[in-house]
């Protein structure tokens, strides 16, 4: 670990669009968890969206110039050096931006030009870390402690734990990733798996975890996408799983609206339910299945959890 | 002349001949089928510098055609006509007939970026394929495609109020693509939604239109984006040489000639 390793214990939080619409559920069991274990989130004040994917694909500066704003905030109006994103597209984005900002004389001069107009501070490289919420749990809490907390709650769950495209892809923006022992791994990561197994899940073998549910054209092109969903659907119910963890809230609602529309219309129905990591850990600390939103999945895994003594 | 991969035996190309003589020797029968000779004259040699002048398109030239984008593809692997590696090709060629026959599906590109993962050479395919969709519709060989219409109405209304809403987008993406609501699969959707979750909550959701997330104080970033984005509107149309097309055009009607009415 680099000797200039930044406290976690207290981070600016960025929650994004969609952690307050659709991924309603992600939102309320990251800050349930964060709450059980002591760790303090501080809203970034008056945030915008960070420009996800749509916003890249007409302009990448603006995106860069959007996702810096946010940084610009936590940095310069509330002094965090550290920012958690729990949405893998924020995440990327916000990541992205820092490499842009780094390497690209075009991107800071945009993104100066800007800020300037809109009237705010224009982020600097380098002011502030930003981290998932895996990192977040893994480092400050970690496994050890995990196990204390939670007593092998998760006993008896079969878990695939699905990573997406935007947490590891493209490598070149995530420097602290592949750095060796203890570091996140691009082509097989591992966070989820070892904070789930430190809970007490029974992780299976699961081949897809960086695969595409095809979430950038979830509605635009969405034959692909249901095939693409299918694929780690079946991929999942074939290593064993029970449920599906997740960390990303395109991936968790494509998985949701696609195993449905797979049933529609290729006759596909799979039984394997999908859960946001974060509601998993929440259980397994003793949280009540409300406090973590599990009614606000359209996946029903009440039953099963009930079932298996963990809701 | 480069050593090109033109696919020629396409149906299109090959003709059978029941009753055929040459130099006085009957070749007829089901085995003489021909493939009728082609050369190829229709090369556009602007097409690579057109498409590196747009967002993505950049590294195109860094290309040396190993294949690592094509093997990793997500979408090839659903659809073996989805081949980044020979569109670069083509590009790069400059076979512009042979790169419109997959016009249609190039923005089907799902982002997923393995492809820029395994590339040894960093062109970032993903950005070329969105730069080579971006060319396609500004030269009007294809609509915008459905992945373009939901960009714009997400980006507008992040320019907008500063975030998005996401049942907003939704209602307006099925709109302008003339889908329905109501297909099957989302009201079930729907259904296994509102079956377990209180309305106060559907409503928070933005599904029924009320909550209207916004930034606030938003209005001078709100100008300076647009300002920019208008800028580097301009900038790619001079990049495609289509301002020019709109002076020549200009020009052929010569002064105190008036357009011809609709």
């Amino acid at each position: 670990m680099p000797s200039d390793k930044k406290d976690f214990k207290k981070v600016a939080y960025y929650p994004g669009c969609a952690l307050e619409g659709t991924a309603h559920a992600y939102d309320r069991s990251t800050r349930a968890v964060g709450n059980a274990l002591g760790l303090e989130l501080e809203e970034v004040k008056n945030w915008n969206c960070c420009g996800a994917m749509e916003v890249k694909n007409i302009d990448p500066k603006i995106q860069t110039y959007l996702s810096s704003r946010v940084m610009s905030i936590a940095a310069n109006e509330m002094g965090h050096d550290v920012v958690m994103a729990p949405c893998n597209g924020c995440y990327h984005n916000l990541k992205k931006a820092e490499f842009d900002l780094q390497n690209d004389a075009e991107s800071r001069s945009v993104v100066e030009r800007i800020s300037t107009k809109a009237g705010h501070d224009t982020y600097q490289a380098g002011q502030v870390e930003t981290i998932h919420a895996l990192d977040w749990i893994k480092d400050e809490i970690g496994e050890e402690g995990l196990r204390e907390r939670t007593k092998d709650a998760l006993k008896g769950l079969k878990v695939a734990n699905y990573y997406g495209c935007m947490y590891t892809r493209p490598r070149h923006i995530f420097p602290e990733k592949d750095q060796g022992e203890g570091s996140e791994s691009s082509s097989q990561p591992h966070f989820m798996d070892d904070l789930l197994a430190a809970a007490g899940a029974e992780n299976v073998d699961f081949p897809l975890k960086t695969a595409c549910c095809g979430g950038a054209h979830t509605l635009s092109d969405s034959d692909t996408s249901t095939l693409l969903v299918t694929n780690i659907l079946k991929a999942a119910e074939a290593s064993g799983a029970e449920v599906i963890a997740t960390e990303c809230p395109t991936c968790h609602s494509g998985l949701e609206m696609h195993q449905i529309r797979a049933e529609k219309t290729l006759g596909y129905k799979s039984s394997v339910k999908i859960v946001y990591f974060t509601q998993l850990l929440g259980l397994a600390l003793g949280l009540d299945e409300k406090t973590v939103g599990l009614h606000e999945n359209i996946s029903d895994s009440t039953g099963l959890l009930r079932e298996k003594g963990i809701a | 002349m480069p050593i090109h991969e033109e696919h020629l035996i396409r149906p299109e190309n090959l003709s059978t001949h029941d009753d055929l003589i040459i130099d006085g020797i009957d070749v007829s029968g089901h085995w003489s089928t021909f493939i009728e000779s082609r050369v190829v004259t229709d090369y556009n040699e602007a097409i690579e510098e057109e498409i590196s002048n747009l967002p993505g398109g950049e590294f195109i030239h860094r290309c040396w055609q190993c294949g690592s984008c094509t093997n990793s593809c997500t979408v090839n692997a659903v659809n073996p006509e989805f081949n980044p590696r020979y569109w670069i090709y083509l590009i790069r060629m400059g076979m512009e007939s042979e790169l419109l026959r997959d016009k249609d599906i190039i923005w089907q590109c799902v982002s997923c970026n393995k492809c820029t993962y395994a590339c040894p050479r960093d062109v970032f395919p993903e950005g070329v394929m969105k730069a080579t969709a971006h060319w396609l519709e500004l030269k009007g060989h294809t609509p915008k495609s459905p992945s373009t219409i939901f960009d714009e109405i997400f980006t507008g209304q992040v320019v907008e109020t500063g975030k998005i809403e996401e049942g907003r987008i939704l209602r307006s993406f099925f709109k302008r693509t003339g889908q329905s609501l109501m297909q099957d699969w989302v009201i079930t959707m729907v259904q296994r939604m509102i079956a377990r979750l209180p309305v106060k909550m559907l409503f928070a959701l933005g599904w029924g239109g009320v909550f209207k997330p916004r930034t606030s104080q938003w209005a001078r970033a709100r100008s300076a984006i647009n300002e920019y984005i208008v800028e580097k509107e301009e900038d790619h149309r001079q990049a495609l040489g289509l301002d020019d097309l709109v002076d020549l055009a200009k020009q052929e009607l010569s002064p105190g000639e008036t357009r011809p009415a609709d």
